[in-house]
């Protein structure tokens, strides 16, 4: 009779491996789908029980807190209002989460996400989630807000040697206490702007770091030059003859930029841009749905950095299709100004446990070398003239040298409508500032802008 | 080593376990580790030496995991119950005394297995007249549609739970006489074999008359519990698949006639089948519905003892987490990770349990010692699997971790059962006859 006995515990281990298998199913792979069934309300009941984690700005200025509404229910506070609302984000029960909110939810909510702390959970109190320090600066913020006094527009200020944002302002920004009435679109991540004449530097980058031109190359900016099939202007149609490139770069001038463009080739191109960061979402950590990659859109696609659509004269001095984001535009001052060098921009520099302790350093990360230092240095020494006796020098600071370059994209010629840029960074700091469809040009309207912002982080 | 002080040293496990969940409980719901935490501790410890110690003097050959591994489960299913509800924790713990002297009784009174035998019909009986009790009229309680408990003043008790071992004993024995008949007396009729109606004739009878209970008093888990273990023991018995064929076949027919026949049975298909309808999520799917909404929140590795969200303003939001939906609660705060701990266990008294009955030298043990181990596993299944959906939901204990006297006591005699065949089968030649001038 032994052999049924072996075969009836047989039938056992099958059957609890059935029953182990429909677990998994819950526990594993069904378990999102589960969560988000209408019917279970257990997750909308357990966000509202956890301490979420303190949200600070670099001085320690509080940006998120959790109140408690009663016993054992928490809700989310936000004391800076608007002036935060784009990097912060806000946490909702009905309206979900956004930015920062969203993107470290893990540790805010005190979810560990690895064995080891799910162990330490085991014995540890729960419900009290993790603080983020961030890198932004409120004096920064505010100034990035002052300047652009309510119109449409963007500010990003970067780190140059850690990537670390000081500021990411974007107008309109809305009241994150009250998500049901947010319009949560953020102009220096999601805008997409013609960058105007601030893309020569990246045209200008690949130029010297080729090794094909140097500062002191001299290319022809005459009015009218045929770029691809097509003839040319300058800005107010100015003639110049056979000019350097620090000249060139000084005044700039189109047909120069164009015409080194064209010399370098699409491939050459393409591969400056794809390291400069364009052609995927900028590696910041927040949500990937609030993020654009830069590059030659059509018809609303991003095309492929060697597409036949590109005009690449044209894509040189930041005409033809393409469009930029802010933080794109930041994140290349950032990187000439770190001797080539790109950080990856992180808006949070550590994550702090309950009791105390750094549990996550996000800050800083190399993100690619996209130059020699070299290079670099013979860029930053144009730049500086930009600012010193050609386009941006609104933007000039008592002894400090700012590099810069500006932009300005037409968008209305006859009404004399233009998206309004300037980038431009210090040893200490880089800075994009976007303004959108106004009168004037990128050096009298964004210098300024970009100037407070750096004079508010004491430069 | 002898196979006791193998025992003793396995009962560790089980006593640390006990300890540092009991911690981790009081850390989780009072920020303080409080000494009373190693109290209970002690006290459970105690408790199982005094087991461990029953077992030496008695059952001195017996299996020596089959308790540690009774311990571990009990250890588990106190800790999972103080969390819920430190009051049914302590009666939980009353209970396990009161079982503990049942398990020494049934070892004291059964020295020889035979006397089980020789009553084999008044056993049967008594198994019957237990099933039929909940119906009786003042002193049956029904609970959700089916009737399953009996109130008899302030004893209040379960009577499915002894109903399985009084069914399982008479099968045994009647099995362990007419085996040979079943066998050599059946003929093919189209290919399959039916076995004499003479001899399987009673048999059938008992098992008719207690699946006729059960729908009496609806207890469908129990139905299933029962049924399983009839087929497991007949092919024990047999080792004809063909019998287990035509029971199965048999069952089927009789599950598709009650679930389109008695609505309660029809309701419970229909709940399982889609337990999130909007019509019935809030109601009678609530139970399954929020079973695996708490499993989902466990994930791999659980939210942590103690940390599982039980109640929502005084109201439960688990119904029945201490009885028919404690897995749920498991594997809530353990995750995957624990509920499989949890099924290992089962799975290695079970293999004890077969062990033994292979080990067992003569026909009754050996069926009783199957049955026994069959209907446990089943029991485990049953509940298991109503939690997780792999069956409709009904109501049965998980056992030894589920709160409930009944459950604990019933289970106590079936450890103490196994235990007793596996102290005759393992008992060397020469020790026998000396064991037998001590008494």
């Amino acid at each position: 009779m032994n052999r049924p006995v072996v075969r009836l515990f047989g039938l056992v281990v099958v059957l609890f491996a059935v029953l182990v298998g429909f677990t998994s199913r819950w526990t594993v792979f069904e378990a999102n789908a589960l969560r988000e069934n209408p019917a279970n309300h257990r997750v909308l009941l357990q966000e509202e029980r956890i301490k979420r984690g303190l949200i600070r700005a670099a001085d320690g200025t509080l940006l998120a807190g959790s109140r408690k509404v009663d016993k054992d229910r928490y809700a989310r506070r936000y004391p800076t209002g608007d002036l935060f609302a784009h990097p912060v984000g806000f946490f909702s029960v009905d309206r979900g989460r956004t930015g920062l909110e969203e993107y470290y939810n893990d540790p805010l909510s005190g979810r560990a996400t690895d064995a080891v702390g799910a162990l330490e959970r085991l014995l540890g109190p729960e419900g009290i989630g993790e603080d983020l320090k961030t890198t932004l600066s409120p004096e920064a913020q505010r100034a990035a807000y002052d300047g652009l006094a309510g119109r449409n527009g963007a500010v990003v200020a970067l780190d140059v040697k850690t990537g670390a944002v000081r500021a990411l302002a974007a107008t309109p920004s809305f009241d994150p206490s009250d998500p049901a009435k947010a319009n949560t679109f953020n102009r220096a991540t999601q805008g997409r702007f013609p960058p105007g004449s601030t893309f020569k530097v990246v045209t200008a980058a690949a130029a010297l770091d080729t090794g094909r031109y140097q500062p002191s190359s001299q290319v022809d900016g005459g009015n009218g030059k045929v770029i691809s099939g097509t003839p040319l202007n300058n800005f107010g149609d100015e003639d110049f003859g056979s000019i350097d490139l620090t000249f060139a770069l000084t005044n700039s001038v189109n047909t120069v930029w164009a015409e080194v463009g064209e010399k370098l080739g699409k491939k050459t191109m393409a591969g400056y841009m794809e390291k400069f960061g364009f052609y995927s979402d900028p590696p910041m950590d927040y949500p990937d749905n609030q993020l654009l990659p830069s590059g030659e859109y059509r018809n609303g696609k991003l095309l492929g950095p060697e597409s036949r659509f590109i005009d690449v004269g044209r894509m040189a001095i930041g005409q033809d299709k393409l469009l930029v984001t802010p933080l794109q535009m930041a994140s290349v001052a950032q990187t000439i100004g770190n001797g080539g060098m790109r950080m990856e921009p992180r808006l949070v520099q550590k994550v702090v446990d309950p009791d105390g302790r750094t549990t996550d350093r996000p800050l800083p990360e190399d993100a690619q070398r996209v130059m020699s230092r070299a290079s670099a240095d013979e860029l930053t020494a144009m730049m500086k003239n930009v600012v010193r006796e050609g386009t941006g020098t609104a933007a000039a600071l008592e002894g400090v040298d700012v590099a810069g370059k500006t932009g300005t994209a037409e968008i209305d010629p006859a009404a004399g409508i233009n998206d309004l840029w300037f980038i431009c960074f210090t040893p200490e700091t880089a800075v994009a500032v976007v303004v959108e469809r106004q009168k004037g040009t990128g050096g009298t309207t964004a210098a300024p802008i970009a100037k407070q912002v750096l004079q508010a982080l004491g430069e | 080593m002898s196979a006791r002080n193998r025992e003793l040293l396995a009962l560790l496990p089980a006593s640390l376990l006990l300890v540092a969940g009991f911690a981790a409980i009081f850390i989780q719901e009072n920020d303080v580790l409080s000494d009373v935490s190693l109290t209970y501790g002690a006290a459970f410890l105690a408790l199982c030496l005094a087991v461990h110690l029953v077992i030496r003097f008695t059952l001195p050959y017996a299996d020596p995991y089959l308790f540690p591994l009774v311990a571990v489960l009990a250890c588990f299913g106190l800790v999972v119950i103080y969390r819920i509800d430190d009051e049914l924790a302590r009666e939980q713990a009353q209970w396990f005394v009161v079982g503990l002297i049942l398990f020494t009784a049934t070892i004291l009174f059964l020295r020889d297995l035979r006397l089980l035998e020789r009553y084999r019909y008044t056993i049967a009986l008594a198994g019957l007249v237990l099933l039929f009790l909940p119906r009786v009229p003042g002193i049956g309680q029904q609970v959700n549609g089916a009737y399953l408990g009996v109130k008899l003043g302030p004893i209040a008790f379960q009577p499915a739970e002894f109903g399985k071992i009084a069914i399982i004993i008479f099968l045994a024995a009647y099995l362990r006489d007419t085996r040979q008949m079943l066998v050599q007396g059946s003929r093919r009729v189209l290919g399959v074999t039916i076995p004499p109606i003479k001899h399987f004739g009673p048999i059938l009878l008992v098992w008719g008359a207690a699946m006729l209970m059960l729908v009496f008093i609806r207890d469908l888990g129990s139905s299933l519990m029962y049924f399983g273990g009839f087929l497991a023991l007949l092919y024990v018995a047999t080792n004809r698949l063909s019998f287990v064929t035509i029971g199965f076949a048999l069952f089927a027919l009789g599950s598709w006639f009650f679930a389109s026949t008695v609505s309660h049975v029809q309701e419970r298909v229909d709940i399982w089948l889609d337990p999130f309808k909007p019509e019935w999520v809030e109601k009678q799917g609530y139970q399954i519905a929020q079973s695996v909404f708490a499993q989902a929140d466990g994930g791999l590795f659980g939210t942590g003892f103690g940390a599982s969200l039980l109640e929502v303003n005084g109201n439960s939001l688990i119904p029945a987490p201490q009885t028919d939906l404690i897995y749920a609660v498991i594997t809530n705060e353990l995750g995957l990770v624990g509920a499989c701990g949890l099924i290992l266990v089962y799975l290695l008294f079970a293999e004890r349990g077969f062990k033994t009955a292979m080990l067992a030298g003569e026909s009754f043990s050996k069926l009783l010692a199957a049955g026994l181990s069959a209907v446990f596993a089943l029991q485990v299944f049953v509940i298991v699997g109503g939690v997780t959906r792999v069956i409709p939901l009904t109501g049965v204990t998980l056992p030894f971790v589920s709160y409930g006297g009944s459950s604990i006591m019933a289970n106590f005699i079936l450890l103490a059962l196994l235990l007793l065949v596996s102290d005759r089968a393992r008992r060397p030649a020469g020790a026998a006859a000396g064991r037998r001038g001590l008494r």
